[in-house]
């Protein structure tokens, strides 16, 4: 076997730039069977909400299993329980919660659900940084969520970024929402700006994530300003004007 | 040779309820909590009735089949207990299988009353006579009032335990003394008791001195209970009316014997899977599987330990209960050792055989829903596992309960397209500081866990009014808000009450949803 299989330094350097774009509706096996962070503040449902609008976009269109939704009880405590009429549609019949005392518990229940082959995904909720939630912690759940083939997201309310071997890293807050169609000055359906700050195998970004009938994304005002002022990577603002999954 | 003539007993509890309202209070008769004139209730559509009433209330005036309300009218003083028909029916269940000591064959004859075919057995007990005062002393031993028949038919048997004299015995050919007997007795519905009343029929002896063919023509039903002409029938034995056995099954149980008692976890753990693999054949053998198991530890000192399972889904995999079972012994004490240990399963649902998975191996060790839900049930707790189901109310809380995951999900109108709800609701509804509102009422500006919301866009009001026919009259309305705040956050807040409604002061607000 030659050297040649192998990359060439210069092409090593440059592997983050010639990553591929995360875009909503990318196929299931390009990123949907792994472990996703999403960080978010306690104060809001952001965190949750993103989580399961990107778990339903990677789920696809027939997806009839269930979904387990795992919280902690202090995130129970800070965000409340998930409500079934406000739930999205598709998932109302198929949500199964468990409240865990304990961040071990729910890291248990998370990765029990990664082995069971009649989950489509499983949501945990986790306040804080607790100490059960270490680096060994994060890299079981993304080694399990491979293995079995089933995505995790993990939704971390008001907690720094530790070191973690999730696969797919957010932070998420909340963006103002678009108009609604029929009445402007009611607030319209969910909308988040949503940074991914570290991907193994896509580029960082910044996006407006829109929940409509499907998942959509545009790259946030404020990346758009930076590339229009030609500051930075100003080339690669135009790569991804305004994606909308088809 | 001819058969011996068949006969039956009827045993008819005729104070069931109260008799057994009495034991759960524990109190003789007259005595206690029944020297006062105490009601069973149950609730119909008119109100509360009167299902069953103590002998302190008989005397006071209540009578079965009162509204509570009349019966409060005659006696200030009677006390309301909710009756509990299905229980009643459990203890019959039980009791019918304990009456089979006086014959093999005993039948249930629901609501208060059992049937036991004594057919060529009385000899046993010294005589028809003798087998009845048998019956009347054991049952007085249970604290139970039992009025008891012997009879060639379960309907006379049932005709004499009713409305006969005292411990009566029928002999064959004697059928004419049941002419005297009322119609009540032919066990009818209440509307054909009624419609022979009102034909002046009062005596079984004024109905079979009627030609069969004016009956025929007027009861047309094949219902028995709508038919006197069938129930005649019974009544003599013209027409067979077979009984219905009560059959104990025993709930498969496995156990093993040590000969040395175990002090140590991992014997424990191999005793627990032997007995695992032998449930497993027990069940496979009856087409069941589990559903609660229950494990006693007898120690050498006479005490047990038992630890129970609950199973999302009915299984009989042995290396799933074991599994399961191993979480729970981590505190037990062994004590000088165990010498028993007895697996029994309590609850067991049909579980037809089903093909293995041949290639169970190469699937990569992936579990089945149900043996998920049981491991994390069984580490959490069994009301950590639950799924939100609708609930008809229109209090937002009250809109969503809980329930076993796996369990089927009651009917329940879907919910209304307008209506737009939050992704998730707190426990509590947390109060908000209202700093300043516009004249519409919503607020502009208000103070949630210490930070400042400035409010931007606002959806509302949605008015909630409260539940009357639940709650009390004070309570008060609700007006819902969807709100996004500056930031673009959405919460679904609500005032309670209005300003002059009268039922309390100025109106407060709480933040109950958080918006996706």
């Amino acid at each position: 076997m030659g050297l040649s299989a192998f990359p060439t330094a210069g092409e090593l350097s440059s592997l983050g730039a010639h990553a591929p774009r995360w875009r909503p509706g990318l196929p299931r096996e390009h990123w949907g069977a792994t472990f996703s962070e999403l960080f978010a503040s306690g104060r809001e449902g952001s965190g949750a909400a993103a989580a399961l609008a990107l778990a339903l976009d990677g789920f696809g269109g027939e997806e009839e299993r269930a979904v387990l939704w795992v919280q902690d009880a202090a995130a129970l405590r800070l965000t409340g329980r998930p409500y079934r009429p406000g739930l999205p549609a598709a998932l109302r019949r198929r949500v199964i919660h468990v409240v865990a005392p304990k961040a071990e518990d729910a890291l248990f229940a998370l990765e029990e659900a990664a082995r069971c082959r009649d989950f489509a995904g499983a949501i945990g909720e986790i306040a804080g940084n607790p100490k059960a939630l270490d680096f060994t912690a994060s890299r079981r759940l993304a080694l399990a969520a491979e293995k079995y083939g089933v995505p995790l997201f993990l939704v971390r309310l008001d907690a720094a970024r530790e070191l973690s071997a999730a696969r797919m890293r957010w932070q998420v807050r909340a963006a103002p929402s678009p108009p609604p169609r029929w009445n402007g000055q009611a607030p319209g359906r969910a909308a988040w700006h949503a940074e991914l700050f570290r991907a193994r195998g896509y580029r960082p970004g910044e996006w407006i994530l829109d929940d409509g009938a499907k998942l959509s994304a545009r790259p946030s005002i404020l990346r758009q300003a930076q590339d229009e002022r030609g500051s930075g990577r100003a080339g690669e603002g135009r790569e991804f004007p305004h994606i909308r999954s088809a | 040779m001819s058969l011996p003539p068949r006969r039956i007993m009827a045993i008819w509890l005729a104070r069931l309820a109260v008799d057994r309202w009495r034991h759960a209070e524990g109190c003789k008769c007259g005595e206690g909590a029944d020297a006062e004139p105490v009601a069973l209730i149950g609730e119909t559509a008119h109100g509360l009735r009167i299902d069953a009433v103590n002998d302190t209330g008989l005397m006071a005036g209540a009578r079965p089949g009162m509204m509570l309300a009349d019966a409060r009218a005659v006696c200030a003083a009677l006390r309301a207990v909710a009756s509990d028909p299905a229980g009643d029916l459990a203890f019959l269940e039980r009791l019918a299988l304990w009456a089979q000591r006086w014959g093999p064959w005993t039948a249930l004859d629901p609501p208060d009353g059992l049937l036991v075919d004594v057919s060529a057995l009385a000899h046993l007990f010294g005589g028809e006579a003798q087998l009845l005062g048998d019956v009347e002393a054991r049952m007085a031993v249970r604290e139970l009032s039992v009025r008891t028949a012997i009879a060639p038919t379960a309907g006379a048997a049932w005709a004499l335990a009713h409305y006969g004299p005292e411990q009566a015995i029928l002999e064959p050919g004697d059928e004419a003394t049941l002419a005297a007997l009322p119609v009540a007795a032919l066990r009818l519905d209440p509307e054909v008791l009624l419609v022979l009343r009102r034909l002046g029929l009062k005596r079984i002896g004024e109905v079979t001195g009627i030609g069969r063919d004016a009956f025929k023509r007027r009861f047309r039903k094949r219902v028995p209970s709508a038919n006197p002409l069938l129930r005649l029938d019974q009544l003599l034995g013209r027409l067979p009316e077979p009984l219905l056995p009560v059959v104990a099954v025993p709930p498969a149980l496995v156990q093993r014997r040590l000969l040395e008692p175990i002090r140590h976890r991992e014997l424990l753990d191999r005793v627990v899977a032997d007995l695992a693999a032998d449930m497993a054949h027990e069940l496979e053998s009856r087409g069941e599987g589990a559903r609660r198991l229950d494990l006693g530890l007898w120690r050498v000192d006479g005490d047990v330990v038992l630890r129970s399972l609950e199973l999302a889904a009915a299984t009989r995999n042995p290396a799933h209960i074991a599994r399961l079972f191993a979480a729970k012994l981590d505190d037990i004490d062994a004590g000088f050792g165990i010498e028993l240990v007895r697996m029994r399963a309590a609850w067991a649902e049909p579980l037809a055989l089903a093909q293995a998975d041949l290639d169970a191996g190469a699937e990569d060790h992936r579990t089945s829903l149900a043996t998920c839900l049981d491991r994390l049930t069984v580490r959490l707790g069994p009301n950590a596992v639950r799924r939100p189901v609708l609930h008809a109310s229109h209090i937002p809380e009250r809109a969503q309960r809980w329930q076993a995951p796996l369990a089927p999900e009651p009917p329940s109108q879907e919910q209304l397209m307008f209506h737009a709800r939050p992704l998730k609701l707190l426990d509590r509804a947390e109060k908000i500081a209202v700093l300043y509102a516009t004249p519409d009422g919503h607020p502009r500006q208000f103070r949630w866990r210490g930070g400042l919301h400035e409010v931007v866009r606002v959806e509302g009001p949605e008015r909630i009014s409260p539940e009357w026919w639940r709650e009390k009259g004070t309570a008060r309305l609700r007006d819902y808000y969807r709100i996004e705040d500056s930031l673009g956050r959405r919460y679904w807040i609500y005032r309670l009450g209005l300003i002059g409604d009268g039922r309390g002061g100025a109106p407060e607000w709480f933040l109950q949803g958080l918006c996706g």
